[in-house]
Parts: C-alpha cells; sequence; structure tokens
C-alpha cells in the first residue's frame, strides 16, 4: 500500500488510493493521515478510498502561496478534476470537515453525500467564547484530554517514532497552525455560503470530543438543509482511531443509502 | 566600546511561582497593582536618566503580558525618554514587525521618536520571542518572512521623500505611504536586529545592520558572530567588520567588592530564574524549524526557552559567558575573555537591573561600570578596532 505523487496547481501531492468501488474522496484532519489505522481498510473493503494529504501535511509540498484552507479545498477540487471524479463521496475529519465544506460551497453538483467528522470551520457562538478551545495555549497532555475518549491509550510514544514520522508530526502541526490560526479554526464566511450544500449530510461526532461540542456540531449541521447528526459513543475528536467499527459502519451505511 | 543600560521596566512584586504556572501570557494582571507600577516606572526612567548622567546610553525593549517587560508599548516609553535625555542616544531593540499588523505604523513612530530626541535614535527590530504568538495573535508561521518584508517597507517609508509610494508585498499591503515627520539622521537611523540563528545572523552581516545577541555565552555568541562577518564579506562589505556592528547583551554587576558585587548580580538572576514558561508558550508551531522541533524532541537543549540550569547561580553564569559580576578588575578581565573568545563586539547591552535589584544599588553597579570599567573598555576596544576569530591575511582565508 504506496501513497503516489501527483501535481495539482504546481503542488507535488501526496496521494494514496486504496480498494475498488464507488470512489470516496478522505480529507484528513490535523494529524495528518496513516494509511495503517485500522479504519482504511474498513472503508476500503467497500470502497475506493481516495485520500490526499493537504500541502504541507504528509510528504505533499507546500508552496509560500498555500496559507488558507480556502487554498486547500482550491486544490482538491483541482485533483478531483485530476482524476476525472465528476461526483462522488466525501468524507473530511476536523479541518478535512471544514475543507469539505468549503469544496461543498464552490462546487455542490461535486458532491454526492458529505460526511463531516468532528468539523470545525464555523464560528456559531458567542464573540467573548472560542467555539474551538485553543490548543495551542495549552500542554500536550491537556490537548489530548481534549482530543481523546481514552488519552491514556492513545498517548504516541515519541520516543518510539522514527526521525521521518517525527519530521511529519511537526511538520503537520505547523502547517495546522498556519492554516486555523486566524480566525481561530473558522472562515467567517462559510456559514453565509453553506446554505448551498444540499447534498445529503452527516455530521459525526465522538461523545468525548472536548474540541468540537455537541451544540457546535448541532448548529453547524442546521447550517445545511439537509443534514443530520449521528454521536459514537466511547469516543473523542477522532472516533476513526478510538471506534473505527462503529464509525467505518456510520459512514458506510450513510452511504450506501 | 560603547556601552548600553538595559532595563526591562520588571514588576517583581509576585505571589509565589510556583502558585502560577506561567509568568508571561497567561498571569492574571489583578496581580499588578497600578500604584506600585506607577512607581517603578519613575524609577525605571530615574536609572536610565541615572546612566545617562554617568555616559551610558540607553536601551530598552518591548515585551507583552508578561510581568518580566512591563513596556508593552516601548515607543510609548522611548518618548518620554526622549524628551527627559538630553544626550545619550536612545535603543529600543526592539520593534517586534512579525507581530504588528502595521509596519508603517512602525516607521512613523520611529521617526517621530527621532526627530522628538534631535536624532538620537537607534531603532532596533527583533522577530519576537515566542511567548509574544499569543499576545499578538500573531501566526508563528512564516514569522522571518514578515520580518523582513515589514524591515524593508519600514526604511521604504523612511527613505522616500517625494510623496506617495506603494507596497504591495506577500503580507502587507500599502497604496499610499508618506509618512511625516521623516527621521533626521539620514538616510535613516541605525538599524539594529537581534538573532540567535547563525542563518539570521548571516542575513543580518549581508546587509550591514547592527547585529545583536542575549545571553548567549560563549559558543553560541562566536558561531552567531562568525555567521554575521561570513554574511558581511560575502555581500562585499569588505573583508574587515568593525566592532561596533556588533552587540552583545549580559548580566552585568559591578561592585566595590566580589562579595557585594556577587550579592547584586545573584538579583540579577531574577531575569534567568523567575522565567517561569510552559513549553506551549516557548515553542509554538512554526517558531522554530521542524528540522529543529525533531532535535528538541530528542532531547536537545532549547536555547529559546530555558536559559539553562547552570546559568541560574552567579558563578554558573559568569563561567557560562551570560553574566559579567565583580570587581571592576573581574569584570574587565571576564569581559576581555569574552571579548577574545566571540571575536570581538563594540556594544555592550547592560542588563542592569532586574527583579528585586533596588534603586539605589541599580544606580551604584551603573556608576561603578561607568567610572571603574567603561573608560578601560573605551580604550581597550575603540571603534575602530576590527571583528574576527583569529583573524588571517584576506589571501590565506581565501586559499
Amino acid at each position: 500500500m504506496t501513497a503516489k505523487t501527483i501535481k495539482i496547481a504546481g503542488i507535488d501531492l501526496e496521494l494514496h488510493d486504496i480498494g475498488q468501488g464507488a470512489p470516496v474522496l478522505w480529507l484528513h484532519g490535523g494529524q495528518g493521515f496513516n494509511p495503517k489505522h485500522a479504519f482504511v481498510d474498513l472503508i476500503a473493503a467497500k470502497r475506493r478510498l481516495i485520500v490526499p494529504s493537504h500541502p504541507g501535511f504528509g510528504s505533499s509540498g507546500l508552496p509560500d502561496w498555500v496559507d488558507s484552507v480556502d487554498d486547500i479545498a482550491h486544490v482538491h477540487l483541482e485533483l478531483l478534476d485530476k482524476l476525472d471524479l465528476r461526483c462522488l463521496d466525501v468524507v473530511g475529519h476536523s479541518i478535512g470537515g471544514w475543507i469539505a465544506a468549503e469544496m461543498a460551497t464552490k462546487s455542490p453538483e461535486r458532491i454526492r453525500r458529505l460526511v463531516m467528522i468532528g468539523p470545525v470551520g464555523v464560528k456559531v457562538g458567542s464573540p467573548d467564547k472560542l467555539d474551538i478551545p485553543d490548543v495551542f495555549a495549552m500542554s500536550q497532555d491537556d490537548a489530548s484530554k481534549l482530543l481523546f475518549h481514552d488519552p491514556v491509550k492513545m498517548k504516541v510514544d515519541q520516543t518510539k517514532l522514527t526521525d521521518d514520522e517525527l519530521t511529519i508530526m511537526f511538520r503537520n502541526r505547523e502547517t495546522l497552525a498556519l492554516l486555523v490560526w486566524e480566525p481561530w479554526m473558522h472562515n467567517p464566511k462559510l456559514m453565509r455560503r453553506l446554505h448551498r450544500a444540499a447534498m445529503p449530510a452527516l455530521f459525526i461526532r465522538g461523545a468525548s470530543d472536548g474540541l468540537v461540542s455537541d451544540a457546535y456540531m448541532s448548529q453547524y449541521a442546521k447550517l445545511l438543509p439537509n443534514a443530520r447528526t449521528h454521536t459514537i459513543p466511547a469516543a473523542g475528536h477522532a472516533p476513526q482511531l478510538e471506534q473505527p467499527e462503529k464509525l467505518a459502519s456510520a459512514v458506510l451505511d450513510f452511504l450506501e443509502k | 566600546m560603547r556601552a548600553w543600560h538595559f532595563s526591562e521596566t520588571a514588576y517583581p512584586y509576585l505571589p509565589p511561582s510556583d502558585s502560577y504556572p506561567s509568568i508571561r501570557v497567561s498571569l492574571p494582571n489583578r496581580i499588578y497593582d497600578p500604584a506600585k507600577g506607577a512607581a517603578l516606572y519613575d524609577r525605571y526612567i530615574d536609572e536610565w536618566l541615572e546612566a545617562e548622567a554617568e555616559g551610558v546610553e540607553i536601551m530598552l525593549n518591548e515585551h507583552h503580558q508578561t510581568a518580566t517587560c512591563v513596556d508593552p508599548a516601548a515607543p510609548l516609553m522611548l518618548a518620554a525618554l526622549a524628551r527627559l535625555s538630553k544626550t545619550a542616544r536612545l535603543l529600543i531593540l526592539g520593534n517586534p514587525i512579525a507581530n504588528r499588523r502595521q509596519p508603517v505604523r512602525v516607521a512613523e513612530e520611529m521617526a517621530m521618536i527621532d526627530v522628538l530626541s534631535h536624532g538620537r535614535l537607534e531603532a532596533g527590530f527583533v522577530r519576537g520571542v515566542p511567548y509574544e504568538i499569543l499576545p499578538a495573535n500573531s501566526n508563528p508561521v512564516r514569522m522571518n518572512e514578515r520580518n523582513w518584508e515589514a524591515l524593508d517597507l519600514i526604511i521604504k517609508a523612511w527613505t522616500n521623500h517625494d510623496g506617495p509610494v506603494s507596497h504591495e508585498g506577500r503580507f502587507f499591503h500599502h497604496r499610499n505611504i508618506n509618512i511625516w515627520p521623516r527621521p533626521i539622521q539620514q538616510p535613516h537611523p541605525p538599524i539594529w536586529i537581534s538573532t540567535t540563528s547563525p542563518g539570521g545572523a548571516q542575513q543580518v552581516g549581508a546587509r550591514g545592520y547592527i547585529q545583536a545577541t542575549f545571553l548567549t555565552g560563549f559558543d553560541m555568541t562566536r558561531t552567531i558572530y562568525e555567521a554575521y562577518r561570513k554574511g558581511w564579506r560575502e555581500a562585499g562589505r569588505g573583508e574587515n567588520v568593525p566592532i561596533h556592528r556588533l552587540a552583545y547583551a549580559a548580566l552585568i554587576y559591578v561592585g566595590d567588592t566580589e562579595a557585594k558585587a556577587h550579592a547584586g548580580a545573584d538579583k540579577l538572576l531574577w531575569y534567568v530564574n523567575s522565567n517561569k514558561v510552559p513549553p506551549h508558550f516557548a515553542n509554538p508551531p512554526g517558531y522554530v524549524s521542524v528540522a529543529q522541533n525533531v532535535r528538541l524532541a530528542r532531547g536537545a537543549h532549547n536555547v529559546v526557552s530555558a536559559f539553562g540550569t547552570r546559568q541560574g547561580t552567579v558563578e554558573g553564569a559568569i563561567a557560562a559567558g551570560t553574566m559579567f559580576a565583580g570587581t571592576p578588575d573581574q569584570v574587565l578581565a571576564q569581559i576581555k575573555k569574552h571579548y577574545d573568545h566571540v571575536g570581538g563586539y563594540g556594544q555592550l547591552l547592560i542588563m542592569g537591573q532586574a527583579g528585586f535589584l533596588e534603586h539605589d544599588d541599580t544606580v551604584h553597579g551603573i556608576r561603578m561600570f561607568a567610572r571603574e570599567v567603561y573608560p578601560r573598555l573605551k580604550e581597550l576596544y575603540p571603534d575602530t578596532a576590527i571583528s574576527g576569530v583569529n583573524p588571517q591575511p584576506a589571501a590565506a582565508r581565501s586559499a
């Protein structure tokens, strides 16, 4: 299972293309994409799973002009052109959900069904309180408590990572900061555009997600004309890691309708 | 050799350090008593003026949301000093231009201070330490790129005198730049840059600005200066780098006796030892390179976030070259040793007040330095001196 490289908008993108069947575009979150995670094979057993690493993540290039989620949405729409995928299902996790939402407002006709897992990207609450807690202003341990249902189990032992793995981890983190710093984790214009994203949409969140609250997800989903919500127990911000089976079946059930 | 009295205008009246996670960024300002703060401002300004009276120049800097340096708008303090002082050069080191949204406004502030002070401004620019990121809500990624574009824009604003010019860059946009006043000093006030990285120093050398480095000790300072000299030479500025292009900041306290000097110096260590900052403030993503973060994860020492434990004592700090303290003879010998090791510098930035070093002791330290050490430094290291480790003939170096 090796990644290939594809040039989009002058950027060398790392691209994973796994499994057979109707295509699903998976847009990863701020931690990047690891094809070894269990949910990957669970979804790829039924569908062709297409996963680009966003510019600045994994081994994908990051040109100096890229500095926003909007830029990445344009890059991925061009990727669909290049792959000749006129209409497909899209699943986005965290900032990947934000990217998916931007794509859905630009080219709604190209997305058949949309799944948003712990998505960020809009600002629905009061100006006096961050909708998404500031994970860069707290310790890694405190951030892990918000990210995971079981932070002890999910803790990554950095001493066991190779230099290449560490490099990708720090690079992903740096690119995440570049994209989400200001406005924090959202595009103020996105909520005024989401009414165009009328495809069937499913919003999923882990019940223990400390970043994306239930109220946030509900209000976000209401901005789309045809969205419903689903909660996965015993999972945090990345249910595909903590409950891969439950997540995969929720996604596949929805997409196979 | 030129010496500068540098004060961070600290607010030392804090609860025990184990009662708060960080002295910077998140320490609640209810702890700050404005009445005590006003008295401290009066006192610190008096100390700068005492330094001027002793022939020492004036230096200040800017930090935000911190008790270590209650000077979040350094140009305001500098404007006050421009009117209260009469002869001293006025160094701001510096303007955190990677965190300022409007570089043209910075150009205006600096031009105004240059005029207010009748041409005594030395305009320093810094990328800013990592804990300035959150107070400025500034993106830590691509700060260097922003920093250089901002500086170029400021110089453009200072040096254009024929009506509006424009700037449409990567980070900053201005359609109509035509600042009033313009600086007195032509073509512009001397420019200083502080950096702790060799890559940055090489760029500063290529541009010929004055390079300052803070508490970088023996080997790191030498590495930074060597990078500066390399950049200077490769840019065709000549084989010889004048020492006045290089500055070093150290904790300095001179006393009548070694015991008294060390007692004063010990209080200066507040600057180092009180700097309690958790890693997420000290190393935001993008502030250092990915490669450096990998080295840090493998256990490398973070120069930016911690000044090092062995430097937390007077003896350790003197050994590390971050502090010069003792009798006049001892301090002279310590500076000479450091100067020779790093290749020489012509600007000594004296961190002469910190924490609970009281007014009388601060002034005593300034006077002892100015009267007993400074004249001998000026004699040893005239402005015409050349900086370079083991200088060799040009032919030998290029061979």
